[in-house]
């Protein structure tokens, strides 16, 4: 067992290590700009965020895991009394100012609930999922799954706080996926948002209902749950424009200079654009480190936050990501390896779930620099400045350590 | 089975490291196409986001005149630009600067336009601003920091009005000139010769413009003035024959208020002296700011200021084109100095059904040829035109090159109006509606003939010249030549010379006389439409052997022995120096006038129509 701690627990602390500091002097390099903003000193503030989030890591590291188990409903309770009291009281800030995303107290904003929601959410599904015996035969059993995730998607989403309700999704598949659902109904599971995708588009809806049509039959489900499915998708189609029309114009105008950011580059499509002119003017080894004129002369939007990874694209270039790329793979393949070696099924859903909400903000976040997302604005785990989020990254971590150590503890404790 | 069975769970481990691995690659694969593949078009975009390029003015060449004296150069002078970032902060920053730089919402929507065609280029706001106007906005450069002060080169004429004819003006190149393409090598916001020598000459003069790169962010603000920077070329100085103490010497001593023009040119190479067009302007006003008032003010003034009388206004030759008649009878050997006409002039003649009166109602008697240049009788001339016939007449004049331009390196010489041949008067009136009186007008010089004073000057440098050959009139040197000539034997030529000192010792111009050398010259009163008679003189110097030839014609002058004092006093500036003015000069004022003649053509007329900023 001693080289299954060398290569699971130890592993991830140093990666960490190096994630947060590499993540830091992007940071600093972010707030270099010609004419000085609000970012310039904000790499101080994020340090103040690290040393309080190896805090509530280690905090984190001494909860065993029965305890954690037991304590998940009351966490998940606190997070979504945090979420109600967010969208009453809430605040907006930076790009998002028109949304209820903070909780503040005498105009000092503390943090953003749904970031440490999704890990409450995590918890709870642990304790549901890992609480059973077998996988879930049908859509039906996973709906107390889905209820979980359901509550704090439609807080977070209603904030509105699209791509934090996004990573709430993948989560939930994660865990379903990894509870042992089988793919064909993950599929089916799925395919509700994949219709409300390809609605924009009617000749490619009605493939994809002729599609799914096909494979509904090819999978043999449950008669009233292929039923089921088959109509979701049908109305996603069918409520398409309504949902669209629910959107904020801001949120409308990212999904469609997503799909084409050449529309109109002085107005929607102009992040975007500019993201991947930073990055793509960084070439093979980058513009060398706080040295990005895109960056530097403020053409690279929310630089510190949204658009970081801009910012190593350009000084870095594709050295410089595909290092970062393979650090932050590394993090997640490490994660994934926990969950699979850990003896406790509690354990194991909650650092699939760990490493589920880590690949989702990194793919969205980086893909957005490059065009691939749509801009969402959630952040990317250590590098972007964010309180709330650095803290629920370190928690994470913190669990995760603590979960790969008791399985592996007796050689721990031995050495 | 449990869910959570080791091979179960190591089998979707499995699973979630290939999504792990196929979305990384994904990620890879679209940094490679941006970092690699598309490195360098990327890279070109992220230059072009930060590089401004902002044009540095040449400043144009000088203009000076035959001694090196400065009749053009630059001064230095503040340029209010705006560098936009984004369109739609334009009109907002126009609107707010708009109260201090005193623009209306004309210049505005001209700017807008100017814009909209050339994104990348700056936009001139104000050219030649004020002082308290540029500290006003300098101020404000925090607030507004697309706001650009430039220096640039500001045209100033130290001569102002007394050769703002010859020399021009400058105006801001207008957008139909940049979409039409017609001026090579300018681009929106450049200088470009309006008028005279400036535009005559601009390709020389206005130089090669440099650039300046200069490095903005994203809001438009200068972050580094100069990266790189082409040095602007200054315009080539460009050397002219004008005499400016001549000419401000003619400014001074034309008549205070009245029109005309006075050209001085030296006879046998062509050389302008001095070309003087009164009213005058300040071209001053030209070098910066010209608002649209201003320009209707100058362009509508009472006199029209800007309209170059020397080489733009036609007028009726009159008695010294009596000379072109002469110069044809002589060449036909229709006549010689002494051949007298079969009617003597008795104050008047009879033709067809009409009198024609001679401006001397006495009457001059049987008189010579010589005795009528000098005297300037209608009565023999009437009559020498008709021997001459009107096809005579008018070939004589087209071969001595009354039907074309005179050539000087002026824009906007008029060509002078002349029947090219009877078959005009068939045009203009139909075969049956003109009479052959209108030979006698032609001979005395009215009629169907408008000339440029510099045409006629050109006229008098034949008369000159020992060879009889037509100088081709030049302000700067050139290589074109002019090959006319009189045509006349050297006897001719110098008996014909002898007739026009005659006009000058005893004659219609007596009082002009000076003792110090003999001048040849004839007067004229031109009739025309729109009131009393202008006013000719054309002389030149020593008669002997000229060097200078000096036509002047007064508006409304009502006689052209008015106008020939005025003509004397410059000739002997010339030829004397600064003291010869201080001599007193007497002047007798005889009398010369012409007949009623038939109603000059409107093509006299002064009202061409003038437009703003290029015509």
């Amino acid at each position: 067992m001693k080289a299954g701690r060398w290569t699971l627990g130890t592993s991830l602390l140093p990666l960490t290590t190096v994630l947060l500091l590499g993540g830091l002097a992007v940071l600093y390099s972010a707030g270099q700009t010609d004419v000085p903003t609000a970012v310039t000193g904000i790499w101080l503030r994020q340090l103040v965020w690290i040393a309080l989030g190896v805090v509530v890591a280690v905090a984190a590291n001494r909860l065993s895991p029965r305890l954690l188990e037991w304590l998940a409903p009351a966490i998940y309770a606190v997070s979504l009394l945090l979420l109600v009291v967010t969208l009453l009281a809430g605040v907006g800030a930076g790009t998002a100012a028109g949304t209820r995303s903070w909780i503040s107290i005498a105009g000092v904003r503390l943090g953003q609930p749904a970031e440490l929601a999704k890990l409450a959410t995590i918890v709870m599904l642990a304790r549901i999922l890992g609480g059973r015996r077998n996988p879930p035969r049908d859509i039906w059993e996973a709906i107390p799954a889905g209820i979980v995730v359901a509550v704090p998607f439609i807080l977070v989403g209603l904030q509105p706080d699209l791509g934090s309700a996004i990573v709430f999704v993948a989560i939930l598949f994660g865990a379903l996926f990894w509870a042992g659902l089988r793919p064909s109904l993950l599929v089916l599971l799925l395919s509700p948002l994949l219709s409300l995708l390809f609605a924009f588009n009617t000749l490619l809806w009605v493939v994809w209902i002729v599609g799914l049509t096909g494979f509904v039959f090819w999978s043999k489900p449950y008669l009233l749950e292929g039923v089921v499915i088959w109509f979701i998708n049908f109305t996603m189609g069918a409520i398409r424009g309504f949902l669209w029309d629910q959107l904020e114009p801001y949120q409308q105008n990212r999904l469609l200079s997503f799909l084409n950011p050449d529309i109109d580059p002085m107005a929607t499509g102009w992040h975007i654009m500019q993201s991947k002119i930073a990055i793509g003017s960084g070439g093979l080894f980058g513009r060398g480190f706080t040295a990005g004129t895109q960056k530097r002369l403020a053409f690279l939007p929310a630089q510190h936050t949204d658009f970081i990874y801009s910012v190593v694209g350009e000084e870095f270039g594709l050295v410089g990501v595909v290092i970062t790329l393979g650090l932050l793979a590394s993090l997640v393949w490490v994660l994934i390896r926990i969950a699979s070696k850990v003896t406790d099924p509690f354990s194991s859903m909650l650092v699939f779930g760990i490493a589920c909400m880590m690949l989702t903000h990194i793919i969205v976040n980086v893909g957005m620099t490059v065009g691939l997302m749509p801009i969402t604005g959630i952040p990317l785990p250590f590098f972007s400045y964010g309180g709330s989020f650095m803290l629920t990254c370190c928690m994470a971590i913190g669990l995760a350590l603590r979960m790969s150590r008791e399985t592996f503890g007796a050689a721990y404790h031995a050495g | 089975m449990t869910w959570f069975h080791a091979h179960e769970v190591a089998r979707r481990a499995e699973i979630g490291r290939l999504v792990l691995v196929v979305l990384f690659g994904v990620l890879f694969l679209a940094f490679f196409r941006l970092q690699v593949l598309g490195s360098s078009g990327y890279g070109r975009q992220s230059r072009e986001n930060r590089i401004r390029r902002v044009p540095v003015p040449a400043p144009r060449g000088l203009i000076v005149d035959r001694n090196g004296v400065v009749l053009a150069d630059n001064v230095p002078g503040y340029t209010i630009a705006v560098v936009p970032p984004h369109p739609d902060s334009l009109p907002g920053t126009l609107e707010r600067i708009k109260a201090i730089a005193g623009i209306d919402s004309v210049r505005i929507t001209a700017m807008l336009r100017r814009f909209s065609r050339a994104p990348q280029e700056r936009v001139v706001v104000l050219r030649d601003a004020p002082f308290d106007v540029v500290s006003a906005l300098a101020e404000k450069r925090v607030a507004i920091p697309t706001l650009s002060i430039e220096m640039e080169p500001k045209r100033r004429y130290p001569y102002a009005g007394i050769a703002a004819h010859v020399v021009g003006y400058i105006g801001e190149v207008t957008e139909q000139e940049l979409a039409s393409g017609t001026i090579p090598g300018v681009r929106g916001g450049d200088l470009i010769g309006r008028d005279g020598l400036e535009r005559q000459y601009d390709k020389e003069l206005r130089g090669q413009n440099g650039v300046r790169d200069t490095e903005v962010d994203a809001l438009g603000r200068t972050v580094t003035i100069t990266l790189d920077i082409k040095e602007p070329e200054q315009g080539k100085t460009l050397r002219t024959f004008l005499d400016i103490e001549l000419q401000q010497y003619i400014a001074e001593v034309f008549p205070e208020g009245a029109r005309g023009a006075v050209v001085a040119m030296r006879p046998r190479s062509g050389e302008v002296l001095a070309l003087y067009s009164a009213p005058s302007f300040d071209p001053n006003r030209f070098a910066g700011r010209m608002d649209r008032e201003s320009w209707q003010e100058l362009a509508q003034a009472e006199g029209q200021p800007l309209f170059n009388r020397a080489v733009e206004g036609r007028y009726p030759p009159a008695s010294p084109w009596k000379l072109a008649v002469a110069v044809g009878a002589l060449k036909r050997r229709i006549v010689t100095m002494d051949t007298r006409m079969p009617t003597p002039c008795a104050g008047g003649i009879l033709y067809g059904n009409r009198y024609f009166r001679c401006w001397y109602e006495a009457g001059h008697g049987d008189i010579t040829l010589r005795e009528a240049i000098k005297h300037s009788c209608d009565v023999y001339f009437y009559q020498l035109g008709l021997q001459l016939t009107l096809t005579g007449l008018l070939e004589e004049g087209v071969e001595l090159g009354f039907l074309e331009p005179s050539g000087i390196d002026l824009p906007d010489e008029r060509s002078p109006v002349f029947p090219d041949s009877p078959a005009y008067f068939d045009r203009r009136y139909g075969p049956r509606g003109w009479t052959s009186g209108v030979t006698l007008n032609l001979a005395i010089g009215q009629g169907e003939n408008s000339q440029s004073v510099i045409n006629m000057v050109k006229f008098y440098a034949m008369l000159a010249n020992e060879g009889g050959e037509a100088p081709l009139p030049r302000l700067v040197e050139g290589s074109e030549t002019e090959t006319r000539s009189l045509g006349l034997s050297p006897a001719q030529r110098a008996e014909l010379r002898d007739a026009l000192v005659q006009v000058v010792s005893g004659g219609t111009a007596a009082g002009a006389r000076v003792a110090e050398f003999n001048i040849a010259g004839k007067t004229g009163t031109a009739q025309n439409a729109h009131g009393p008679a202008h006013g000719w003189f054309i002389a030149f110097a020593p008669a002997e052997a000229p060097e200078i030839v000096v036509g002047a014609l007064v508006e409304f002058a009502e006689h052209g022995s008015d106008v020939a004092p005025l003509v004397t006093r410059i000739i002997r500036r010339y030829l004397l120096g600064p003291e010869a003015d201080r001599r007193r000069l007497e002047l007798v004022l005889p009398a010369d006038s012409a007949p009623g003649a038939l109603p000059i053509s409107s093509d006299t007329s002064l009202t061409r129509p003038l437009q703003p900023n290029g015509q």
